[in-house]
């Protein structure tokens, strides 16, 4: 379908400003293995120091990014299901915040004043600027919400009998989730940190800062995963030539990521003091109940996918996978997704693992996290939004894909990289390796007495597995950046590959309406954060001043 | 509503989360694994110390600072029971002891708790893993377990 001049350029401008950004995160992402791999011993290359490297990487691949493609997706799905345009104006003022936003925290981090990583962690002090930047950007994408929910309901009135496309519900779902979890952090960010960075207060609550930022910092990875699964429902069968094996398994899914995203943060905290051990317990409990969904998820898909494939005409048990279109030009989107989903059956067992009250112990803050992340945040969050958004170029500018072949490929290598990459951090982190450390200055650097020989072997594979990242993400840039200098050969649009659903579904209604979902959220939220806020805020004895990352001495006010 | 597949799907699904929650219990119990508790905070976890409770008891209070833990070095007899106390001065460290499935952090204002036991000699090392500061990676301490005393 057609879309309006103006909200065509804004939704152009949200996908290229992440994208362009992107060029940095990848390359501080190559950096980081090579320092860890002790291939350099030294704190920084080319003017970047090591930790302000790790702190664009963190903050551009997964906040920017992830941000910025939920919002333009949002607005493609909404737009597209309910045929209706989001107000010009919010729109808008929207990207504005959000670029603007974006700019003010790239240039706090650039300048070397905000190597705090993208978990702010206080009491680091980072320059006011990168607070009130991602402050930006936070609210620049609750504004389309609002508006999605306008669309929504305008489409409900006119449509009372019909079922709420499992996209809308995915993107409504989405966005409440994203909405709730971001006051925690907006009110960490403006309440506490702004003012005590710019020097108005003295000291804050370093336990409450944690905990508030957990409220957000687990849900945020639902926030990047729910896109990506609302392909896997309503394109991915499409694509393989197929149909949606059940609509309502989707449904189902979006409403317990709804009621169960947020109150399971504080399973980042196992390891903190002033949080008792059952509201631990509790959260623990409940992040396995996340699982759920996307135990749904893959069995339904998997259905979808086979489905697909026997009407190709495959047979066998196992042989119809064969039959699916891996390699087609045609169907790049495919590639995209189904590694993605290849990456995440791997990347959610691990995140099991993390989430076990006991287990946590061994793998807290090892390299084993970010090498089970990089199964899911790198596997099938990224690779959608990759594959997304130069779909979404290609239509929106009416090109041609600049390179298709590259295009095709590059999901694919991009999972040989990562699989090896995840593999090394993940068997490093059992041995003990630290994440978010510069290892080339002391435990791989065989001059340093701290040198430790059991971490080479294992940040070799994490530098051969980034390598070949770095290479798929240059590939893609290539197509990416080609397309857009190519000519319009084509009227510009909106469509999105539509899978119908294999039977008749008849409308259930407490799958169609979002007020008791919303009461459960909210009483779940309550009953298990209450206790840990109460706790961070009256176990902990003292508050901390601010500290520069270099200095040891405290901010003081002058 | 769902047809006979869906809901096996379903059925499945709750039952591979309840096994993993019933292990979650289980491990509890019958291994006696634990996380960090909640203890009241006071001015004496901030002095850095090893004190011996009985032949096989020992405690140890570590106090993180950038870029340091003390004590730097603790020497304990193999077989010993030791609680660990981890706290910071200044901003939140982390606290991962080698080989021993010890996992905390340390955070200003708050005391984390955990208990080990030491059954075979040798020097464990402790290493800071959250980012605290420039000289975040040179921040480790060891703990030496039947090693001859000084
Ligand atoms: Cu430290």
């Amino acid at each position: 379908m057609q879309v309006s001049r103006p909200i065509r350029n804004i939704l152009l401008i949200e996908l290229f400003v992440p994208i362009l950004l992107l060029t940095l995160g990848i390359y501080h992402g190559l950096m980081q293995v090579i320092y860890r791999s002790g291939v350099i011993q030294r704190t920084s290359v080319a003017g970047l120091d090591y930790y302000q490297g790790l702190t664009l990487h963190g903050v551009i691949n997964a906040i920017v990014l992830t941000t910025f493609f939920a919002v333009a997706f949002g607005h493609a799905t909404m737009i597209f299901y309910t045929k209706r345009e989001p107000n010009k104006t919010a729109t808008l003022v929207s990207m504005l915040l959000m670029v603007i936003g974006t700019g003010l925290a790239a240039a706090a981090i650039l300048a070397g004043k905000a190597s705090v990583l993208y978990t702010f962690y206080p009491p680091l002090k980072a320059h006011p600027a990168f607070y009130i930047g991602t402050a930006m950007l936070i609210v620049g994408s609750w504004i389309p919400y609002f508006d999605w929910v306008r669309m929504y309901l305008s489409w409900k009135r006119e449509h009372p009998q019909e079922s709420t496309p499992v996209a809308v519900i995915g993107t409504l779902v989405n966005f409440t989730i994203w909405f709730v979890c971001t006051l925690a952090v907006a009110y960490e960010v403006l309440v506490m940190l702004v003012p005590w960075s710019l020097g108005w207060t003295q000291e804050i609550n370093i336990m409450l800062a944690r905990t508030l930022f957990w409220f957000f910092g687990h849900a945020l990875v639902y926030f990047w995963l729910l896109p990506s699964y609302i392909m896997f429902y309503t394109m991915l069968p499409k694509l393989a030539g197929g149909k949606l094996y059940s609509g309502n398994a989707g449904r189902i899914a979006f409403f317990i990521f709804l009621i169960l995203s947020i109150p399971i943060g504080v399973h980042h905290q196992f390891g903190d003091p002033s949080i008792g051990r059952g509201v631990k317990l509790t959260q623990s409990i409940l992040t396995f109940g996340v699982a759920i969904p996307s135990f749904i998820t893959a069995f339904t898909i998997a259905a979808s996918l086979e489905y697909a494939a026997r009407k190709r005409g495959a047979t066998g048990l196992w042989s119809w996978i064969w039959k699916l279109p891996f390699f087609r030009k045609d169907v790049y989107l495919f590639g995209y997704l189904i590694n993605g989903l290849i990456l995440f059956i791997f990347g959610g067992l691990t995140g099991l693992v993390n989430a076990s009250y006991s287990l946590n112990n061994v793998v807290h803050n090892t390299s084993f996290i970010p090498g089970h992340f990089h199964l899911t945040v790198g596997g099938p969050v990224f690779l959608a939004i990759l594959g997304m958004s130069i779909y979404m170029l290609s239509q929106l500018t009416g090109k041609r894909i600049y390179a298709p072949v590259l295009n095709t490929i590059v999901p694919y290598l991009w999972t040989v990289g990562v699989l090896i990459f995840s593999a090394g951090l993940m068997y490093g982190g059992l041995i003990g390796e630290p994440r978010r450390t510069n290892m080339g200055l002391t435990y791989l650097n065989p001059s340093s007495e701290q040198f430790n020989p059991y971490w080479v072997v294992s940040s070799m594979l994490g530098l051969a597995g980034g390598g070949i990242m770095f290479t798929a993400g240059l590939l893609y840039f290539i197509s990416f950046f080609g397309t857009c200098f190519r000519r319009r050969s084509a009227e510009p649009v909106i469509d999105l590959p539509v899978s119908e659903t294999l039977h008749e579904e008849r409308r259930v209604p407490l799958l169609d309406s979002f007020k008791p979902w919303l009461a459960i959220m909210g009483l779940i939220i309550f009953l298990t954060y209450a206790p840990a806020i109460s706790d961070a805020i009256n176990n902990t004895n003292r508050k901390a001043p601010p500290y520069k990352p270099t200095d040891p001495v405290p901010v003081v006010r002058q | 509503m769902l047809d006979k597949f869906e809901r096996n799907v379903i059925i499945t699904a709750l039952t591979v989360s309840a096994l993993f929650i019933f292990s979650i219990f289980y491990a509890l119990g019958a291994k006696r694994q634990d996380v960090s508790e909640c203890l009241p905070y006071n001015k004496t976890y901030e002095t850095a110390r090893v004190e011996q409770i009985d032949a096989k008891t020992y405690q140890i209070y570590y106090v993180a600072r950038m870029w340091n833990f003390e004590p730097a070095i603790s020497y304990i007899p193999v077989g010993s029971e030791v609680d660990l106390f981890v706290t910071s001065l200044d901003v939140v460290h982390g606290f991962n002891v080698f080989d021993k499935n010890v996992n905390l952090m340390a955070v200003p204002g708050g005391v984390a708790k955990t208990t080990v036991k030491f059954t075979e000699p040798g020097v464990y090392k402790i290493v800071c893993h959250e980012f605290c500061g420039t000289g975040h990676q040179n921040m480790e301490a060891e703990i030496i377990v039947n090693y001859p005393r000084k």
